[in-house]
């Protein structure tokens, strides 16, 4: 059947590694931030305000990336931003991951009215503008992390449970199933026991998707202001800002927009490399 | 009473048509019964319906199926898997496809010896090397941790019949299990069944197209047209002289090796007018 990809041989490794390699330094980041971060991320001081980083001329050697209008230090708050940014991709991730194709799985495996409930559940959610409704959404119960989280899980499942129940269909049409079985296998058992580890790569490479678009998603609400409190460093929060400054202080804007970009490149690379270890051809 | 006894059984597709139509066949402990006819003859729908794997679009509209005297229609479902489970086999078409891609050869094998049976890991698992020994693989225990990719499809169609045999059950349902395979592997693998069929005396449904293989491992034989077995006879007095007037044109249609310059001969189109006229008679 899948003998083809017996056939390829990639060399997954460098990115897997360089990839995973950044996220756990971003881990570490968030993890001990206060004792990493050179600088308070909330400390204003108005006479040090837009300071350029360190190679530049006329920069503060103790601000190394620089500082924004208000004077607080880029790289502190980059640091602290991180704590935001892994937390809303690793919950929201997870969860929207466990319910969309838990319900995919289902759908895709009972076919039937489980099947027709859920498919039909899809497609009306589907229908319903995705940035409308997250704003909506936190409109109503307010800004935070929860509700981030919320609107991330709400409006991504679907794409897990269309992708997840696709697979499952195809993968119970197969021989093997009948025999499972054949040999006594109940339903929900054959659908964890020989379906489920069929279709984990794809949910690895679709959860660790998640997890990227997660950090886009909770970056482009905070630069329409409806993430966090403002108080708190995130990404899109300094982006947003830095927007406004682009012209007289470039590093406002640009570093938190490396990093952002990095972390969800990581992420993806992340998927396709996992991919590769969890199927069994092609490891 | 014969081990499995098939009582007028009929299906359809849920809104459609009739896929079996009053099937009644006979198998006795270790016999062999072929179940021939052409593609959706209903041939592999009657496998499917013993063991309890018809897709869900089709309904068993009536009629029984007696599996050493009980009837597995009757059963709630989660009792007839077991009881299925414990006395029934299967041996698939695809060994491309019969075999979880994901999980080694070994667990495989010996998932219903410890689920169904209640034996330990370790004893599951020298009856599964014994059993690779038997249907000739080198090296068995090599190969009860490999994965199905890394085998062929000659080597996957052993493993899933000594897979088959594993359990002893008494009955198999083999769909057309030399069909995915070259002419040459059929070869070895029909012997195979056979002669594990006759030393462990399993009564076999043998599900396929090809009278040649019929002629070599079946008893008797039930062949089928549209849903409805036309002809029930053994395996001797079929090749000698086949009742049924498309059963007769069925043998003719095989091809003869022996005389070339006779090229291929299709079932007549009057005979097949004439059988499907007698089908949806009843």
């Amino acid at each position: 059947m899948a003998d083809g990809r017996s056939q390829v041989r990639r060399r997954a490794g460098v990115r897997l590694w360089l990839s995973a390699i950044w996220l756990l330094l971003l881990i570490l980041l968030a993890i001990f931030a206060p004792h990493i971060a050179p600088k308070d991320p909330l400390e204003q001081d108005l006479f040090s305000g837009r300071l350029p980083p360190f190679w530049v001329h006329g920069a503060d050697k103790s601000f190394l990336l620089g500082t924004d209008s208000l004077g607080r230090d880029v790289l502190s708050r980059i640091i602290f931003g991180t704590r935001i940014a892994l937390a809303v991709a690793f919950i929201s991730g997870t969860l929207t991951c466990i319910i969309g194709a838990g319900l995919g799985l289902l759908a895709g495996f009972y076919r039937g009215w489980v099947d027709v409930l859920v498919s039909r559940f899809i497609d009306i959610w589907m229908a319903f503008p995705p940035v409308l409704f997250s704003i909506l959404l936190i409109a109503v119960i307010g800004p935070g992390l929860f509700s981030i989280i919320l609107a991330i899980v709400v409006i991504d499942w679907t794409r897990f449970a269309r992708v997840i129940r696709a697979e499952a269909m195809s993968q119970g049409a197969m021989d093997y199933v009948a025999s499972a079985r054949v040999a006594g296998r109940g339903k929900f058992g054959t659908m964890l026991r020989e379906i489920l580890p069929n279709v984990l790569p794809i949910i690895v490479v679709l959860l660790t998707l998640e997890m990227g678009i997660a950090v886009i998603v909770e970056a482009i609400l905070s630069f329409v202001n409806l993430s966090i409190s403002t108080d708190d460093p995130t990404w899109g929060g300094m982006i947003s800002e830095g927007r406004t400054s682009i012209h007289q202080a470039w590093w406002v804007l640009v570093f938190p927009l490396i990093t952002l970009f990095l972390t969800v490149l990581s992420f993806s690379q992340l998927g396709e490399g996992l991919k590769d270890r969890f199927d069994p051809v092609l490891r | 009473m014969n081990y499995l006894s098939i009582r007028n059984l009929s299906a359809r597709v849920k809104g459609g048509g009739p896929l079996l139509r009053d099937v009644s066949l006979e198998v006795a402990a270790g016999e062999v019964r072929g179940l021939v006819g052409e593609s959706g003859a209903g041939k592999s729908m009657i496998g499917k319906a013993i063991l309890g794997i018809l897709p869900k679009a089709v309904d068993i509209t009536e009629g029984q199926i007696l599996l050493d005297g009980t009837d597995l229609l009757s059963l709630p479902p989660a009792e007839r898997r077991i009881r299925v489970g414990a006395s029934c086999a299967l041996i698939p078409q695809d060994p491309l496809t019969a075999l979880n891609p994901s999980r080694r050869i070994g667990p495989q094998i010996t998932d219903r010896l410890v689920h169904i049976l209640g034996w330990t890991r370790s004893d599951a698992e020298a009856r599964a090397r014994a059993l690779l020994g038997e249907v000739q693989i080198n090296d068995p225990a090599r190969v009860l941790r490999q994965y199905p990719h890394e085998l062929s499809g000659g080597m996957r169609q052993r493993i899933l019949i000594a897979s088959a045999f594993a359990a002893e059950p008494k009955l198999i349902v083999a769909d057309e299990p030399t069909t995915a395979l070259d002419v040459t592997v059929q070869k070895q693998i029909l012997k195979l069944i056979a002669g594990l069929q006759a030393r462990h005396g399993t009564a076999l449904v043998f599900v396929t197209h090809d009278l040649g293989v019929v002629s070599k491992v079946c008893q008797s034989l039930s062949v089928l047209y549209s849903g409805r077995v036309v002809e029930d006879t053994t395996v001797t007095d079929f090749f000698r002289a086949p009742k049924h007037p498309y059963s007769a044109a069925l043998l003719a249609a095989t091809p003869k090796y022996t005389d070339p310059s006779a090229g291929l001969k299709p079932v007549p189109d009057a005979v097949i007018a004439a059988v499907k006229a007698e089908v949806e008679r009843g």
